[in-house]
């Protein structure tokens, strides 16, 4: 199975839901995309990057102590945390990046929730001398301070969104707008694998890095492929790069894991697939987290990456199709997953990487010892400081 | 204001098409003003859609409500957090065309997002549309490429879905949307979102010009014009003009039912001069 058609389909899912004045700049970007991807000079280039100043390919790590502590599978953390800015995200922003400065534009905006993805744009904008704005709702501005300071040391334009529920969905119109508005002369980088054709799959081709090393890498390790894979989803980029280059080994499980905040029971979670129906929202068709009448809910997550009512269309396809399995673990849970990973292997996850975890710890000691996990590591939890210290009731 | 017969049989042209023809033959354009349907209330919104008509407009265009409408400015935005906050629905702007029409049959266009619509269901959309006497549909989220179901919906109760057309539109993005639209084309005056702006884009007769070259439809331009001057300069070229924000900053900044309705109606009738003095 393979997605998406020539409309930007997943099934029934993706497309372009967009105003008419940014369907020629998306029919462009489809354009140089694939004229780029084939080019032997911008492969080159973009492999470079990744290697020398991304630190690619990153570690498959043995997580011996987790292994042995729940009892079951090994478990293996594809280290994407230990990348040039603690997360997966700079595999996209440099590809998209790359692509911008070939189609000649001067300007570079960007979305951000828990602002890995800022700094991943801010980063590169930085590198190439571009001018950088990013837009992110004020809720995440106050938790993710200092991921804010960093944007701003890189030279980027933090803009508050204080719209809506101030939190990733409404920075998502916000830069919609401002697109709408400069489309001339400005790029957008999306973060995360949803958005009009051709975004899902430029996003996805970019991490799907992720899964060919971590595929490559347990095979030499291991001599076997995984028997699960495990990563958290909240548009679902880390996801999708790790899972893609396995979708055809028949006998690899994937689950994607939403953030499912107090419980599915009430409205506090983001969990799309989960608990939400199939709609439309920024620029693509998807499960979304909505009321009967199609107005979009405000949602919760702990993890400000997670936070987004919406999920790229490639997962909703995914789940239709029973490939791949979506399911919630709690703000509770995520913390108890971050604070075991903390103590039993000296890594601090993300927030939204614990998720991921947090569902290992559930299911491992379940499996075989035979049996082999991949979680994907996505992103160091250096941002998380602030938040984890006042659930842990711990004064910085 | 006399009592409708029941209204819009699918064979007839629809109310648009009739009023362009008219305005045509009488070399006159069209003042289209926008509103967001239940702000500040469902009751208030009927009487102002009266009070623009009685004040000059020829079609008027009403807003669906949407939690997260990105092709809007600030003025829109807010009109719609508020609409939302007193339980504006699809279904309740349905109901309000319906009573509307008991007094009045001005052409109406919904203007919306396609989420809304795409939840209450398209057959019953069109089918409820179409017995509350709604004329034409634009969707701001749906270019032609995802519109075929809506389309196909809509024909068959003979309600026009209405395309934009931007500075952005190249000659085979303008045929495409010839190719689909009916009822007229909605060109965007600049590149960004809804909302008053101090200054007109001096393009605006080059864009009207060449979408002509690709469509027999009537033009109307939106999006950033609030004075009836800029109505005036716009009616030059366009077959009609719609004005939004600007209404809704008055509705919004203006206190008591009674004073809303005269001053939007003193408003429009100075942009009705306009339109009429092009």
């Amino acid at each position: 199975m393979r997605g998406p058609d020539k409309n930007g389909h997943f099934g029934i899912y993706g497309g372009r839901y967009i105003s008419e004045t940014l369907m020629p700049a998306v029919i462009e970007l489809e354009k140089a995309y694939k004229k780029w991807k084939v080019d032997k000079e911008f492969k080159e280039e973009l492999k470079f990057y990744l290697q020398e100043y991304t630190g690619r390919p990153t570690p498959l790590y043995y997580a011996e102590r987790l292994t042995k502590k729940l009892g079951g599978a090994k478990i293996y953390l594809k280290r994407e945390d230990l990348c040039h800015t603690g997360a997966h995200k700079i595999n996209n922003t440099i590809g998209q990046i790359l692509l911008a400065r070939r189609m000649g534009k001067k300007r570079i905006i960007a979305e951000t929730g828990a602002g890995q993805h800022g700094v991943a744009t801010a980063t590169v904008a930085a590198m190439f001398g571009l001018e950088c704005e990013v837009f992110m709702g004020s809720e995440d501005i106050e938790r993710q301070k200092p991921n804010v300071f960093r944007m701003k040391l890189l030279g980027a334009k933090v803009t508050p969104v204080t719209s809506g529920s101030r939190t990733l969905k409404d920075a998502m119109n916000e830069a919609l707008r401002d697109w709408v508005t400069n489309v001339y002369n400005t790029f957008y980088i999306i973060g995360t694998v949803a958005g009009p054709h051709p975004y899902p799959m430029l996003v996805r081709d970019f991490q799907s890095v992720i899964g060919k090393e971590a595929r490559a890498q347990i095979q030499k390790q291991t001599g076997q492929l995984p028997d699960l894979l495990i990563a958290c989803v909240g548009g679902g980029s880390n996801a999708i790069g790790l899972f893609h280059p396995f979708l055809n080994d028949d006998t690899v499980k994937m689950v994607g894991v939403e953030a499912g905040g107090h419980g599915l029971k009430g409205h506090f979670h983001a969990a799309s697939i989960s608990g939400g129906t199939p709609g439309v929202l920024h620029g693509n068709k998807t499960y979304l987290l909505q009321d009967r009448l199609g107005q979009i809910k405000e949602t919760h997550s702990i993890s400000a990456g997670l936070d987004y009512p919406g999920v790229g269309p490639e997962h909703a396809w995914l789940h239709d199709t029973g490939r791949v399995k979506y399911k919630a673990i709690t703000d509770k849970e995520a913390l108890a997953g971050f604070k075991t990973l903390t103590l039993t292997e000296g890594i601090i996850p993300a927030l939204e990487s614990s998720h991921a975890i947090a569902y290992a710890v559930k299911c491992a000691p379940k499996m075989k010892k035979s049996e082999i996990i991949i979680i994907n590591l996505s992103g160091r939890g250096d941002k998380d400081l602030e938040t984890v210290s006042k659930e842990f009731k711990f004064k910085l | 204001m006399a009592k409708v017969e029941k209204s819009t049989n699918t064979k007839k042209p629809g109310r648009l098409t009739t009023l362009f023809n008219r305005l045509k033959s009488r070399k006159r354009h069209a003042l289209i003003p926008f509103i967001s349907a239940g702000d500040p209330d469902m009751a208030t919104t009927k009487e102002l859609i009266y009070t623009l008509e009685k004040s000059g407009a020829d079609i008027i265009e009403l807003g669906i409500p949407f939690s997260d409408p990105m092709a809007d400015g600030p003025t829109i935005q807010a009109s719609y957090e508020r609409a939302l906050k007193k339980g504006a629905t699809p279904g309740g702007v349905l109901k309000l065309v319906r009573n509307v029409r008991r007094h009045s049959e001005i052409p109406i266009v919904l203007f919306g997002y396609y989420n809304p619509i795409l939840a209450y269901g398209l057959e019953r959309f069109a089918k409820n549309a179409h017995a509350s006497g709604v004329d034409g549909v634009l969707v701001v989220d749906l270019p032609p490429e995802e519109a075929a179901d809506l389309k196909a919906a809509l024909n068959a109760v003979g309600i026009d879905l209405i395309f934009l057309l931007t500075p952005t539109s190249d000659s085979s993005r303008m045929d495409r949307v010839a190719r689909v639209g009916s009822g007229f084309i909605y060109f965007v005056s600049l590149t960004g979102v809804t909302g008053a702006r101090v200054k007109l884009s001096n393009k605006i007769p080059s864009y009207v010009t060449k979408a002509r070259r690709h469509t027999g439809l009537p033009v109307g331009v939106g999006f950033g014009i609030s004075t009836p001057a800029q109505a005036a300069e716009v009616c030059k070229t366009a077959d009609g003009v719609v004005v939004g924000s600007a209404i809704i900053n008055i509705i919004a900044n203006t206190r008591g039912k009674k004073r809303v309705l005269s001053e939007v109606g003193k408003f429009v009738s100075k942009l009705k001069e306009g339109v009429d003095r092009a």
